[in-house]
């Protein structure tokens, strides 16, 4: 077989092994099926509104629900301590108070 | 056709003989190249696989939360606080929730204690969530206790453990009657946690929360696009953690690839310049080299993101796991359901198979265009 055939066949080999990919996440998908109806059955029945995924404080356990500043809470100026703050993001007007701060301080110092 | 086909062969059988006589260097770059895409790809199937578990698990949370504020925290729900809800246009159905959170000191973990509004479990009983069920070594009829925030010891009777399908919502949930949980936290009577609130028709959803925040200027309404928004946003910043991480491997490559890409050693410099000599023309040179970019790319990106898939699906990401899923004490055990986004496999493919075969031709096609004599001297 010449080269470019073999090569061709790897290449076909590879494009049927990246399509198997899209037919097994399908199979996977419909598989889990069932469960995936089970969470959202228990999702309504209990009125759930967060993934139990990190459970170390309250704010981290139900981030939807917290209030901005319950990372901040031990006293003014808390640094937010456990490790899940770091990456959950901050919230988006955070950065914009930041940055307003900043220009608000340089036009000052303009002056 | 078949001529152009024909000569693509040949060009093809020549470039691979070409590549073969520098096999070491790309193998290397090959090798290098699909560890790349393996990367990118597998961070990138992974987070949003869990972005769409988090949106499909949560499409059934309840559509507002009306949390009470005092002093800026959240406080709990005075009696005649939902007769004042009920009021306004618009709710179609509301509840008040009991939920609150109890630190264990054997597990050093957070358990989340709830009244269900439907079918709760008989007073002295509970039903615990399949994480709590391992850590403490439960099992159905076993009886736990636990110690109030008032210090009375309480007893409870695992009568039932959540279904484990269940564990990405229900890891740590300790579900008990009213008059247990009242107990258990001194709740007064008639207040609740928070409200669950369902409106008459989705699209007035935001209206109500605004008539909701004017009529109670004290009450804080969390919509469930919130809710989702939320979880959308945990997995950018941690995809975005995660490809900042890499970004040193993804520079690194960058160089690597360009580098081999865009200088042309002597050796192929002098190749160029024989083939010139024996009659090539410019055009077969450039087509020879765009092969060459297009083998070696699209074979790092086929091998690559196959094996990021095997990889996340069906041996759970272990190699980013503990970075994309966090860590808690009761984390909960669940297989991820693939999702495949067709413009993220669209963007991968763009941002690392066309830089690349775009990378090689600039100065092959600089070198073709030189005189062939030069080319050799050089």
């Amino acid at each position: 077989m010449r080269p470019a055939d073999r090569a061709f066949l790897l290449l076909a080999a590879g494009f049927c092994a990246f399509a198997l990919c899209f037919v097994d996440a399908a199979r996977l998908r419909s598989a889990a099926g069932p469960d995936e109806v089970e969470r959202a059955r228990l999702v309504a029945q209990l009125r759930l509104t967060d993934l139990a995924l990190f459970t170390e404080a309250r704010y981290t356990r139900h981030p939807s629900q917290a209030d901005l500043h319950s990372a901040f809470q031990d006293h003014p100026l808390a640094l937010e301590h456990f490790p899940t703050g770091s990456l959950i993001a901050p919230p988006a007007g955070l950065a914009r108070v930041g940055a307003d701060a900043t220009a608000a301080s340089e036009e000052g110092g303009a002056k | 056709m078949k001529l152009w086909l024909a000569k693509q062969r040949y060009l093809i059988d020549f470039t691979l003989a070409s590549l073969a006589r520098r096999k070491t260097r790309n193998l290397g770059l090959l090798l290098v190249y699909t560890v790349l895409v393996f990367m990118l790809a597998s961070v990138t199937l992974y987070t949003h696989a869990l972005r769409q578990e988090a949106a499909r698990v949560l499409a059934a949370s309840p559509e507002v939360i009306v949390q009470r504020m005092v002093a800026g925290r959240h406080d709990l729900i005075p009696p005649g606080y939902m007769e004042k809800i009920g009021r306004i246009r618009g709710v179609q159905k509301m509840e008040g929730r009991l939920w609150g959170y109890y630190y264990d000191a054997v597990t050093k973990a957070n358990y989340t204690f709830m009244v269900p509004a439907e079918n709760p479990p008989a007073a002295g009983e509970i039903v615990v969530g399949p994480a709590l069920e391992r850590s403490r070594g439960l099992a159905k009829n076993n009886g736990i206790s636990f110690r109030s925030y008032s210090g009375k010891l309480h007893t409870f009777i695992v009568a039932d453990v959540l279904p484990q399908a269940s564990e990405l919502v229900s890891a740590d949930l300790v579900l008990m009657s009213e008059q247990n949980f009242r107990a258990f936290f001194d709740y007064p009577a008639g207040h609740y946690t928070d409200i669950a609130l369902s409106v008459a028709n989705p699209q007035e959803v935001r209206n109500v929360a605004v008539k909701l925040a004017a009529a109670l200027p004290d009450a804080r309404p969390i919509l469930r696009d919130e809710v989702l928004r939320t979880y959308a946003s945990i997995y950018d910043w941690r995809e975005g953690i995660v490809l900042a991480l890499l970004s040193a491997a993804i520079l690194a490559f960058g160089i690597l690839a360009w580098e081999k890409a865009s200088g042309l050693s002597a050796e192929e410099k002098r190749e160029i310049g024989i083939l010139k000599a024996i009659g090539w023309e410019t055009g077969d040179v450039i087509k020879m080299k765009f092969w060459e970019g297009l083998l070696i790319s699209l074979t790092a990106f086929l091998v690559g993101f196959v094996a990021a898939y095997v990889h996340v699906f069906h041996f759970a990401a272990s190699l980013f796991e503990p970075v994309l899923k966090g860590w808690a004490v009761l984390y909960p055990r669940f297989q991820l359901t693939p999702h495949i986004d067709g413009l993220q496999v669209a963007t991968l493919f763009f941002f690392t198979v066309v830089p690349y075969a775009a990378a090689v031709l600039v100065p092959i096609w600089k070198a073709a265009i030189t005189d062939p004599d030069s080319v050799m001297r050089s």
